[in-house]
């Protein structure tokens, strides 16, 4: 007669998804939390040394990177109203978009950590040893955070990169595009870190 | 949200045939139940490592002087003890067991929200365990910075600290994700019905411990990384001669580990509150107010960290603030124990085995706390800090608490997850035997702390002897009395007596449902009863 | 099993919002070149804030998700807060 099922198909819950992609978020938050603490404790105890180590980075470059990362944040998020508009070529130029920006960002931390590098400042470089210790700290917290940021930036490139695929296979679409909301948000989280790294590393007074 | 509710056949989750077959139905499993158990015996294999090297300890400290192993082997033994008990054993411990094969059933959904995600918390939990067990064996030698791992030893001494490190920010990893999954599944997957306030105390429990699981552990983890970085490149935050300060490790490290005890206990609480009302059949005291004192203990739990600090060269006005801080958690804690007592008067009392832990937990549990708080007053802990009086506390409220918790949480639920039941008697049997050795295993420590006996010295004064060969016999007595309770747990699983549905006539959803459980746990619709605990 | 109750945020607020983001990042980077001593780094975290405050609220969607998530998000920034205002307890009377 009738076969009884065993199994349940599973049922797609947008919210829920959501709501694990914003908890993970807090995990982020708080994970840089604890480098921001160090720095605080740090920058209280050498508040000139702090001053004199941003002299040596490039505010053009981090402003450059600032509103790289802004426009970047706003594509993405144009990308999702692209998508809930059913306009999927204008999605995929949006994210397109959003992948250069970071990829500008990228290169630009290349070039300032080169330029760091070949003056010898590097994590655990001789040169370290002989800088005055707030000095010191600094650079080790500059290399700490930047780089941190920067493992972020690429785990943000390849969940959007999935995402494009996404959109271009149809798999998000207007009725279904979480996996792209999910992604911004993580995107917004890696520029919501840097607007705050950003003051604190390279606008210290 | 207004669904057809699809009934389905009952297979049991123990017999369902999907995909794989063997240990891979195992491994690659999504059902929530199936993982609960593969962290359960994963669990159990870790907890009796962990024994064997304190027994291994007890051993050597039997008599002053070398007697079994030389000093750095003992440094490497502790560390490791430490490790395994604490990221592999107890922080873990009831919530990925019980909470994972329970949490579900108790708010009448089907699995968690992210079964997928679930199964990778236990493979990453794994893969950190053997990172952890590699440590021991890599060249440069078993880490020996205790589990605490503070700097600056913790960053000059040679032995494997970079191996044991990255294995517990692996092992966060997974408790991270676990509280993750149990948050979105409280607020996403109740049943019909079953608004927060219906739910069983359990689940607040594990509500409350998954958010400090989600929100603390991160911080230990950039801690580990920056422990990690320290040693390879030397970057100077815990090093006082490029101008850091070893004090700041000890503060980010604890940021975590204190609310990381709460991840062990808050769980054992909300055990504790669910089998009292069984075995009294008598609905739970103040249920609102154990609710929220879960959030309570959880949330300030946040704030009183510099209690392991006392001695370390914190302000004055740091250690006020802590002490008092610490006095104030206390409070919802007590705010449990008078609940439990209150749920007792005029109960009908049922003496079977989950209730004698539930009563030993709350006499272990009141000695561990209690001593909390001579530890939380500055004038006294300066006398006690780094003796075996703190040893002495912390084991009995992570073990005679949380470990109680855990054996009561186990003798209650056997019977639902398995199908059978266990002997009564060999449990109660087993049970004494256990009480006993613990109790003369941990009190001695007690007063050989105050006599001023050190904690992690392989070697002391005579006159600390009597009190260490008490010790040492009370853990010799513990560990038998564990080898038979796990052993008629075994036989019970394997020849038990078919178990009932519902063996102690308990009211919450799972005992609503066949013994073992069926694949996605409710055939039929659960009826979600506005009061958890009606024993009408 | 709520799915795609997503609000729509238009492509013109998304823009001013950017802007309103790059005169805010400007207004930053000129404070600070100014001599404000002490007060820098609280001019500097407030301006963040603010910054931070407009991504989360229309690039991430909060001002349109319900009182829950913003309640956490706030909560999670203030135990942040919190606790580095009492590791300063300590730092501060050394």
């Amino acid at each position: 007669m009738s076969e009884k099922k065993v199994h349940v198909e599973v049922h797609r819950d947008d919210e829920a998804s959501k709501l694990g992609m914003w908890l993970f978020i807090f995990t982020e938050l708080l994970l840089f939390g604890g480098l921001f603490l160090v720095y605080s404790v740090f920058r209280a105890e050498y508040p000139a040394n702090f001053h004199e180590g941003s002299l040596e980075l490039s505010v053009t470059i981090g402003a450059i990177n600032t509103i790289a990362l802004l426009i970047s944040s706003m594509t993405v998020a144009m990308a999702l109203t692209a998508i809930q508009k059913d306009n999927k070529k204008l999605a995929l130029a949006l994210i397109s978009i959003t992948l250069i920006l970071a990829t500008v960002f990228l290169i630009n931390k290349y070039v300032e950590w080169g330029a760091k590098f070949e003056h010898g400042l590097y994590p655990g470089s001789p040169l370290m040893k002989y800088l005055d210790r707030g000095h010191l700290l600094y650079f080790s917290l500059y290399f700490f955070m930047t780089g941190l940021h920067a493992l972020h930036i690429i785990v943000g490139m390849v969940l959007l990169t999935i995402c494009l695929f996404k959109v271009r296979s149809g798999n998000v679409n207007s009725k279904s595009y979480i996996h792209l909301e999910n992604g911004a948000l993580y995107w917004h989280l890696v520029d919501l870190i840097w607007i705050f790294l950003f003051p604190l590393m390279y606008l210290i007074n | 949200m207004s669904e057809e509710f699809e009934k389905t056949e009952y297979v049991s989750y123990l017999e369902h045939k999907g995909k794989y077959t063997g240990i891979r139905s195992w491994i690659y499993t999504l059902d929530h139940k199936r993982i609960g158990l593969l962290y359960l015996y994963a669990i159990i294999a870790l907890f009796f490592v962990g024994a064997i090297l304190g027994l291994l300890m007890r051993i050597e400290l039997v008599k002053p002087g070398e007697t079994i192993m030389k000093p750095q082997t003992y440094n490497g033994v502790f560390t490791v003890h430490g490790i395994i008990m604490i990221f592999m054993v107890v922080i873990p411990g009831l919530s990925v067991v019980f909470g994972n094969f329970f949490l579900p059933i108790m708010i009448g959904a089907k699995d968690v929200a992210f079964p997928k995600l679930n199964r990778m918390s236990w493979w990453i939990y794994i893969i950190g365990c053997m990172l952890a067990v590699a440590s021991q064996f890599m060249k440069d030698g078993p880490p020996d910075a205790g589990w605490s791992f503070y700097a600056p030893y913790s960053t000059t001494t040679s032995t494997n600290v970079i191996m044991a490190t990255f294995a517990a920010f692996v092992l966060g990893f997974s408790s991270i994700l676990t509280g993750l999954n149990f948050i979105v599944t409280i607020h996403q997957m109740r049943a019909p019905g079953m608004k927060f306030m219906n739910m069983p105390l359990f689940a607040w429990a594990i509500y409350a411990t998954s958010w400090t699981q989600l929100l603390a552990t991160p911080i230990v983890g950039i801690t580990l990384l920056m422990l990690i970085a320290e040693r390879l490149f030397g970057i100077g935050f815990f090093n006082p001669d490029l101008g850091g300060d070893p004090v700041l490790f000890e503060h980010l490290f604890w940021i975590y580990s204190h609310p990381a005890v709460y991840i062990m206990i808050l769980p054992a609480l909300g055990v504790i509150t669910e089998i009292i009302p069984t075995f009294c059949q008598k609905k739970i005291y103040g249920y609102k107010a154990i609710a929220f004192s879960s959030l309570a203990i959880a949330g300030v739990g946040f704030l009183v960290w510099g209690h392991h600090m006392f001695t370390s060269g914190m302000s004055d006005q740091a250690r006020w603030f802590f002490s008092f801080l610490t006095f104030l958690v206390a409070v919802p804690s007590a705010i449990k124990v008078f609940n439990w007592l209150a749920t007792m008067y005029k109960g009908s009392i049922d003496l079977r085995p989950p209730f004698l832990y539930a009563l030993s937990f709350i006499f272990l549990f009141t000695i561990g706390g209690t001593t909390g708080l001579l530890l939380g007053s500055v004038a006294t802990n300066v006398q006690v800090h780094d003796t075996a009086f703190v040893v002495a506390h912390f084991h009995y409220i992570i073990f005679g608490g949380m470990g109680f918790a855990f054996f009561g949480a186990i003798h209650y639920w056997l019977p639902k997850m398995y199908g059978r039941m266990y002997d009564m008697k060999r449990a109660t049997v087993a049970w004494v035997i256990i009480f006993i050795g613990f109790n003369l295993l941990y009190f001695p420590q007690f007063i050989l702390g105050i006599q001023g006996m050190p904690r992690r010295y392989f070697d002391y004064l005579p006159q600390f002897q009597t009190g260490q060969i008490i010790s040492t016999v009370g853990g010799f007595i513990l560990i038998t009395g564990l080898v038979m309770m796990v052993y008629n747990l075994v036989q019970g699983v394997r020849k038990g007596e078919i178990a009932p549905a519902n063996p102690w006539h308990g009211s919450t959803l799972e005992w609503q449902i066949p013994s073992p459980p069926s694949l996605e746990n409710f055939d039929e619709a659960p009826v979600v009863k506005e009061n958890p605990y009606d024993y009408e | 099993m709520a799915n795609n109750t997503t609000h729509t945020t238009e492509y013109k607020v998304l823009a001013r919002i950017l802007l309103v983001l790059m005169f805010l990042t400007f207004v930053t980077i000129s404070v600070t070149s100014l001599n404000l001593g002490a007060f820098s780094v609280t001019v500097a975290l407030l301006i963040a804030g603010v910054k931070g405050f407009f991504v989360l609220s229309y690039f991430m969607h909060l001002k349109y998700e319900n009182l829950l998530l913003r309640i956490l998000v706030a909560l999670v920034f203030v135990l942040f807060a919190v606790i580095v205002l009492i590791t300063f307890i300590d730092y501060a009377y050394r």
